[in-house]
């Protein structure tokens, strides 16, 4: 597809900021929202607005269609084998906090071990330090190579039999390497442990089939992939989810209430207690829809192809410019790039980059471990989507150069 | 030495000269860089300012009546947001620092074009002084 096409079914993309054309790289941190995402919003918020599932009336049979037709939607972009394995969240830090809080307390005895990489989000990290807290059990970091991906031979040496979980990311939120997550989840099944993949940075970039994979669970976030913020998903194996307790009560998840004991509804919908993001989740479709038809689009590969090509190249050769996450082969890179610059601060860089219309990611982006393995305070991330251009990339190499030249 | 007033009065001519926020932000790198010396044993948790990204160290010493500020940053554009309060309240007398309100801030704009941890930063950095300035009076 035409980059002019793509760019023109996202409104925001047309915007100055200083008077200057917007250059937005900081689709790592949200993705702009295609007219297709905008039009269902509003159409459900204008002419389809009714809570789901329980009423009787036409308004909320329409809305559990639409609700429901997003699960079946979801469903078929990872390829899980059923819809009730499908499970609507806020985001993937609600998703990775439902299983290691539902998991945990099932599964979890004192002395037990998680296991998370050090280059993992706060999201993967955190959720599962609060579970294992309650439970006296620890969370233990996995090292990364120097080539950003999950050292392997550490992984291994790792698990033990009081290994309970492993959790993962597919794509770091800073290093932009995929994680070879099929060889990850074999290793760990050998062992008998599930594993968790953090599939946050994915959708725009990576096929996700969670059957291909065999995780057992699975999150990510609608707001990165062209829907809207408070829209997540977790897929999990029904062996699983079927015996682990319902995270949140209330609302949708029960199946009987009594004071003397309430039973719980089957899945999907034990795991999602009260008024779930009716007006976001069905937004899923057109996104996933467009993210599908962008991956599979040729000339959109080849364009992100050239632009992470150009990136390397310029970033590498640059002796100012430290450059986080080179990968082994370069088709382990998604068009992700965290760097810092010697002798400049990444705040003074970000503030200056955009006074130049470019809008990037400065500090710690929310993995403050990965941070201190690198020995930096912070760095700069400019992170690029289907809608970005190589002159856009252009663009910010030689204005990171000017904003270089004004610091140091 | 120039009164309080007029040194804002110079602080704000010098930012209306230029139209560009990047010309700005070259005035800031600037004053960043002409900042005097800050020793690096006091670059101390006790002088350090919560709430900004950045880290910024300042310190308020009275002598003959008047406080006197020195200041760090290890990012320089903050460094030249506080060598710029620095010009403007380093060498006047607590009561007037205290009494001060602060609002030729607003006047250069410079608050609205920070990043919002910045701004935040530049609003800890004004209320330091202004406590350091009552601690002292």
């Amino acid at each position: 597809m035409n980059e002019n096409t793509i760019r023109s079914e996202f409104p925001i993309l047309s915007r100055t900021v200083y008077g200057k054309a917007l250059v937005y790289l900081d689709s790592a941190a949200t993705t702009q929202r295609p007219r297709s995402v905008v039009e269902m919003f509003s159409r459900l918020s204008l002419e389809n607005n009714a809570n789901i599932h329980r009423s009787v009336h036409r308004l909320a049979t329409e809305a559990t269609e639409e609700f429901e037709s997003a699960r079946d939607r979801v469903r078929v972009f990872i390829n899980a084998p059923s819809r009730e394995e499908v499970i609507f969240t806020s985001g993937t830090t609600g998703a990775i906090n439902l299983v290691a809080s539902s998991f945990c307390e099932r599964y979890l005895k004192e002395g037990d071990e998680v296991l998370v990489s050090e280059a993992e989000h706060h999201s993967n990290i955190v959720p599962w330090q609060l579970a294992c807290g309650r439970k006296k059990a620890v969370v233990k970091p996995l090292r990364i190579t120097e080539f950003g991906d999950l050292d392997i031979d550490d992984l291994k040496k790792s698990i033990s039999q009081k290994t309970k979980v492993v959790a993962i990311n597919l794509i770091s939120n800073i290093l932009g390497i995929k994680n070879p997550v099929t060889e990850i989840v074999r290793i760990c099944h050998e062992k008998g442990v599930p594993v968790l993949i953090d599939a946050a940075q994915a959708p725009l970039h990576e096929k996700i089939d969670v059957q291909q994979i065999d995780c057992d669970f699975l999150a990510f976030s609608g707001h990165k992939v062209f829907s809207v913020p408070g829209v997540g998903v977790l897929y999990g194996k029904r062996k699983w989810l079927d015996e682990m307790p319902p995270f949140l009560g209330g609302g949708e998840m029960i199946e009987t209430v009594r004071f003397s004991g309430t039973t719980f509804a089957p899945l999907p919908e034990k795991f999602e207690a009260g008024t779930q993001n009716i007006t976001g989740i069905p937004t899923l479709i057109p996104a996933l829809e467009l993210a599908e038809r962008l991956r599979d689009d040729r000339e959109t590969e080849e364009r992100m192809e050239a632009i992470r090509d150009y990136m390397m190249e310029r970033l590498l050769g640059d002796e100012r410019v430290i450059l986080y996450g080179v990968p082994r082969r370069t088709e382990d890179k998604i068009p992700l790039f965290s760097f810092s610059v010697k002798g400049a601060h990444h705040e003074d860089l970000a503030l200056i980059l955009d006074k130049m219309g470019i809008a990037v990611r400065s500090g710690q982006m929310c993995a403050e471990p990965l941070m201190d393995r690198l020995g930096v305070s912070g760095m700069v991330r400019a992170s690029f989507a289907p809608y970005n251009t190589l002159s856009e990339a252009e663009y910010f190499i030689s204005s990171l150069d000017k904003a270089i030249k004004m610091l140091i | 030495m120039n009164t309080l007033e007029e040194a804002k009065k110079a602080v704000i001519e010098d930012f209306s000269m230029y139209d560009e926020w990047l010309d700005k932000y070259e005035y800031l790198i600037e004053l960043g860089r002409s900042l005097e010396p800050f020793p690096e044993e006091k670059k101390t948790e006790d002088r350090l300012i919560k709430g900004c990204q950045s880290r910024v160290w300042l310190e308020g010493e009275v002598s003959d009546g008047f406080l006197r500020f020195t200041a760090d940053s290890d990012a320089i554009i903050t460094k030249g947001i506080i060598s710029l309060l620095i010009s403007v309240y380093s060498g006047r007398t607590p009561s007037e620092i205290a009494a001060d309100d602060f609002s030729f801030i607003e006047e250069i704009g410079l608050k609205e074009n920070l990043s919002p941890t910045r701004a935040n930063g530049l609003a800890s950095m004004v209320e330091t002084i202004k406590r350091i300035a009552r601690e002292n009076v």
